[in-house]
């Protein structure tokens, strides 16, 4: 279906879905000469300021047919620039994606060539990917390819953020003036790190120099191209383009498009730099653009529909930069093109009153009427947001295809309080990538990686070693049938959680280390609060605030399964640790009365059990004081949040049976959501069972709901919907999303992908097409519990 | 204590706001269309999914009564034997036997009850008691719920047929905010005839609640072959004229077969095989049927 307000838009959004992904590596070539001219006579990070300035300086410039807003990060939409530096693919890896049938990128013969015959041999052992893995030690390496645990940063870099509001207040010529009085105010006196942070700035300086020659290179072009123009309306668009880049992003925008324009080339500095982790974020785009969106009203200089245009020409641009190609593990982690750039729009003001404005309502309507996986947009919901801005995003969400998702902003304010950010900085915060949080321009919020909870128990019952890889992974601390009572096989599974999260900590503190040294990222340096103040880079703790996550994952699963073994090992004694154990290891083929025991009559997370629920809290809070509180290397510390993105079928992988009656390999839970099928007491107890966990104690959780479209069907459903959220979210819930998708539509999408091509649905934190996923993850969605009710 | 079916949370078609519906056990008529027959009897029930039976003899191991048998390669329930005890049900590795009707306390049920108070608080809703028939339950049991939902602020909805003692409705009156009561037909024969009692008793309790003010949602099963007409709704709506009855609300609920695979599970047979809604046309005329007459706030559906 053909979407956009109006031509120009239709076939932009056409364009951007039709064309296909592909590698592009004129980044990697001109990197690569960077290197192999500056290397050893610059410092780390004025090398890595080098990098964008020459790629910036000579990379191929894209202007398309009837685009407002310029730039892409590759030579033209859906391209993808490669990272030799972090992570070289081998040209198997190319073949591969290239040849697989989803989440494929095209690759030329040529590409191969230069892989083979450029990339590899200079940056197969230079790569931060390859440094990593030669630090990890054997009991880490074990662990990581048996699916205890993922590490984020050995293919991509640190992510996951939102950059300063202050790029809407000043240019980079105004953040070179800072960069410059810092560099003057340094200590060479007293201070031992003067000349690193000599270096660090002398880097910033490059990284501005990089972006203010992309935007003049742009000024430029778009003359050129209006030069030709025969059409007077494009020539008119095409010039305004040009003066947009005289003053962005050198200077501080003026106008409406001038502020989404910079916001495009800020885009481009941070993914271009870097490959970060979910890309990099607009925040809070609503309140941002409001005052140009007001100032230029008043001046009659903008309407509405222009203001939808522009918002709409930014949407496209997000959708046509897929993210980067990964292999192996991590591609199964997470198997998609959307690259997790997340808005938050609603939510508070920095003063703490209703952040809702007009804006607001524009890019409701603009994510409603593009309905693309890019930017990933969902609103903020306060106690003082109003009740009709609610209502219209239960209305969008309801249609089907998982945008937007609700963030809550009191609980969001309350996390950021607990983790010790001012109040100011956490009325400013919001969530990115799927749902974490983080105080927006003033943080490095960095995931490191998933953590299999279920595994945990598995391998406690089975002495520590793992069946599905034969090797022994966690602690000798007996078998299942040793435990004599529930509190001896909790005390155990304490034992090897404790082990395991020091194995996964050493490894992400030494990486963290590794980026900090190697891989310095002097752009996001700039748009991150406090970073030139400190003269230090943002992989290095240079923001205000640095803290490392580890993503919980399985919790519905984990609580069903020690449940499963209390209730009727222990407590009921319907059956004996030794026979549950045989069940387990036959993936209880030949145990139906067991299998049905722990399926059907077991209390389960999700249904307002006490029971459960207890259990629930209480592996909450083993993991959470494992994790909190722990040191990291820059400053800060870890947390926890909750969330799976894809990882749970990835971790469902790895397992054996599990006790609740999950089979082998089948997904365990995602998010915070109960296991599929367990819940059977309709949403309300779901989210009571799902408030019981200490959410502001996290930097994020994640909780899934599907309905059939009848039952948030007219407007009864809407306000049902509304007050569903409200509930949750009085109760101190983080987020809540959802699938409003019948059973028998998902399976026939199964069966004939060819006719739902458009297909959205909400995965996990985000949204993806039905047919990109693979066949394990679309079985997964098809059998989360479905709920209908009256 | 009392015999419960079932606890319906996220209620969103039995009164206002977002619900939580009890289905007392026991029910004085005997509606042909019924689509809860496990709530008919006041004893407890064993429901079977016969169809997804494989004939496995663990329930024939697990009955203390010996009332499970295989015939013809089919367990065949004597339910003239079976006392519900529930022992079949854990056995069961298919998970395909269930009991309709579990004992609860007062203070054990008001606990469940309270437990969604926070969305009943948002969306304005509460507990709806329902069944079955809640009036012709043990009313000291059901007087003291509701009670203490309404000390404790909770909204409640009666839903009734209407086939209780006047008594029952005065003493749970001060606690009620709305009563969802049913009329069915008002021809005294076909009533007979369809639902296997007089509606005398039913007809006057509604006029009686409706001169004691309360706020009524008067809710009518539209089944073509029974009611589905100009004539029995038209002499609804001269009752409800001749009565001075107006309802906060009327709902119009087509019917629908849902219920009938219950039957089966129970060893029962359903008598509404031939029953059939109207079609959507139809029940727009008789929405605008009732609006003619000054009903305008009557609803298809709940």
């Amino acid at each position: 279906m053909e979407r956009g307000m109006n031509e120009r838009i239709k076939r932009l959004r056409k364009e951007s879905l039709a064309t296909p992904a592909h590698i592009d590596l004129e980044r990697a070539k001109i990197m690569t000469a960077t290197y192999e001219e500056y290397e050893g006579s610059l410092s780390i990070p004025e090398l890595r300021g080098q990098v964008l300035k020459d790629y910036f300086s000579k990379k191929t410039l894209y202007i398309g047919e009837g685009e407002l807003i310029v730039g892409e990060k590759g030579d033209s939409p859906q391209a993808s620039p490669t990272f030799p530096e972090l992570c070289c693919h081998t040209v198997e890896d190319m073949h591969v994606m290239n040849d697989r049938e989803l989440i494929s990128f095209k690759v030329t013969d040529e590409d191969i060539k230069i892989q083979a015959e450029t990339m590899i041999p200079y940056w197969d052992k230079r790569s931060i990917r390859n440094h990593i893995l030669k630090e990890m030690s054997p009991a880490w390496k074990d662990c990581y390819e048996s699916g205890i645990f993922t590490e984020f940063m050995e293919q991509r870099g640190p992510g996951h953020t939102v950059g300063s509001f202050k790029i809407y207040e000043k240019g980079f010529l105004d953040y070179q003036k800072d960069i410059d009085e810092a560099i003057e105010k340094l200590d060479y006196l007293t201070d031992p790190e003067a000349l690193a942070k000599k270096n660090e700035l002398r880097g910033m300086r490059l990284a501005c120099d990089a972006v203010i020659i992309l935007g003049e290179r742009y000024a430029k072009y778009a003359r050129e191209l209006a030069a030709k123009e025969t059409d007077p309306v494009r020539k008119a668009e095409l010039l305004q383009i040009a003066a947009n880049c005289d003053v962005v992003p050198a200077h501080k925008p003026e106008t409406y498009w001038q502020a989404i324009q910079m916001y495009w080339f800020v885009h481009l500095g941070v993914t271009s730099e870097l490959n970060p982790w979910d890309a990099f974020s607009p925040g809070r785009l609503d309140q941002h653009l409001y005052p140009f969106y007001e100032k230029d009203v008043d001046a009659g200089k903008l309407d509405d529909e222009q203001a939808l245009e522009l918002l709409e020409c930014l949407w496209v641009k997000f959708n046509n930069q897929p993210a980067p190609p990964k292999v192996g593990i991590t591609l199964k982690e997470s198997s998609t093109y959307t690259d997790f750039a997340n808005l938050n729009i609603g939510g508070i003001t920095p003063a703490g009153e209703n952040g809702v404005n007009e804006v607001s309502y524009l890019i409701l309507d603009c994510m409603d009427e593009m309905q693309l996986l890019q930017p990933s947009s969902n609103v903020q919901i306060s106690k003082k947001t109003p009740t009709k801005f609610l209502k219209r995003a239960c209305e969008i969400s309801r249609k089907g295809w998982g945008q937007p998702a609700f963030y809550n902003t009191e609980a969001i304010v309350s996390e950021l309080l607990n983790a010790g950010k001012s109040l100011a900085d956490a009325r400013c915060g919001g969530t990115s990538g799927c749902v974490e949080t983080g105080a927006f321009g003033n943080e490095a919020y960095i995931l490191t990686g998933y953590f299999n909870i279920p595994k945990i128990l598995e391998l406690t019952l089975n002495n520590g070693y793992d069946h599905i890889n034969k090797k022994q992974l966690g602690l000798k601390l007996g078998y299942g049938t040793d435990f004599k009572s529930y509190e001896e096989l909790f005390a155990a599974f304490k034992q090897q959680i404790e082990y395991f999260v020091d194995v996964k900590v050493t490894g992400s503190n030494q990486i963290e280390k590794i980026y900090a040294e190697k891989m310095p990222a002097p752009f996001l340096s700039v748009i991150t609060n406090d970073c030139i103040e400190k003269g230090k880079d943002y992989n290095a703790g240079g923001a205000r605030y640095n803290t490392k996550y580890i993503q919980g994952v399985g919790i519905g699963t984990i609580t069903d399964s020690l449940s499963a073994l209390k209730y009727n090992v222990y407590d009921q004694q319907n059956f004996t640790m030794a026979e549950m154990m045989e069940a387990l290891e036959n993936n209880f083929v030949g145990y139906e009365s067991i299998l049905n025991m722990v399926q059907n009559k077991t209390p389960k997370y999700g249904n307002d059990d006490e029971y459960a629920d207890e259990i629930m809290k209480s592996v909450f809070e083993l993991y959470r004081s494992t994790v909190t509180g722990r040191p990291n290397m820059s400053g800060g510390s870890y947390r926890i949040n909750m969330l799976p993105t894809t990882c749970h079928v990835y971790f469902g992988d790895v397992m054996m049976a599990s006790a609740n009656g999950r089979l082998a390999h089948k997904p365990v839970s995602e998010g915070i959501s109960p296991e599929k099928g367990a819940d059977t007491n309709g949403p309300t107890a779901v989210i009571k069972s799902a408030s019981k966990m200490d959410h502001l104690q996290t930097g994020g959780t994640l909780l899934n709901q599907k309905f059939t479209p009848s039952v948030v069907a007219g407007d009864e459903g809407l306000v049902h919907m509304g007050n569903l959220v409200r509930s949750y979210f009085n109760m101190d819930g983080h987020h809540i999303q959802f699938n409003v998708i019948d059973r028998q539509t998902l399976i026939d999408a199964q069966n004939h992908p060819e006719d739902y091509k458009d297909l959205i649905v909400r995965v996990a934190g985000y949204s993806d097409h039905f047919r990109n996923l693979s066949k394990a993850l679309q079985d997964e969605i098809i059998g989360r519990t479905e709920q209908s009710f009256n | 204590m009392s015999l419960i079916t079932g606890i319906q949370k996220y209620s969103i078609h039995d009164g206002d706001g977002i619900r939580t519906t009890v289905f007392f056990k026991g029910c004085h008529l005997n509606c042909q269309w019924c689509h809860n027959p496990e709530t008919k009897g006041f004893r407890p029930q064993i429901l079977i999914d016969e169809e997804k039976c494989v004939a496995c003899g663990s329930c024939i191991e697990a009955c203390v009564q010996k009332a499970n048998k295989i015939v013809d390669q089919h367990i065949v329930c004597d339910r003239s034997v079976c006392t519900s005890c529930g022992k079949c049900i854990n056995s069961c590795p298919l998970n395909i036997r269930e009991i309709a009707g579990k004992e609860w306390e007062v203070g054990a049920l008001f606990k469940e009850l309270k437990k969604d108070e926070m969305f009943y608080e948002e969306s304005g809703g509460g507990v709806t008691l329902s069944g079955g028939e809640v009036m012709a339950n043990d009313m000291d049991f059901v007087c003291e719920l509701a009670h203490k939902l309404y000390r404790y602020g909770i909204n409640v909805v009666v839903d009734t047929c209407g086939m209780a003692p006047w008594h029952n409705y005065e003493r749970i009156l001060p606690f009620v905010d709305t009563f969802l009561y049913d009329v069915k037909v008002i021809d005294e024969k076909k009533h007979k005839e369809y639902i296997g009692a007089s509606n005398k008793e039913i007809l006057t309790n509604l006029e009686k609640l409706n001169e004691k003010g309360a706020k009524l949602f008067i809710r009518i099963p539209v089944i073509k072959e029974v009611n589905g007409n100009e004539k029995d709704l038209g002499e609804i709506i001269n009752y409800l004229k001749d009565k001075q009855i107006s309802p906060s609300k009327i709902n119009l609920l087509p019917y629908h077969h849902t219920g009938s695979s219950k039957y089966s599970r129970l060893g029962e047979a359903y008598q509404g095989e031939d029953f059939t809604a109207p079609t959507e046309v139809e029940m727009q005329r008789f929405v605008e049927l009732f609006q003619s007459n000054g009903f305008n706030n009557v609803k298809i559906g709940g």
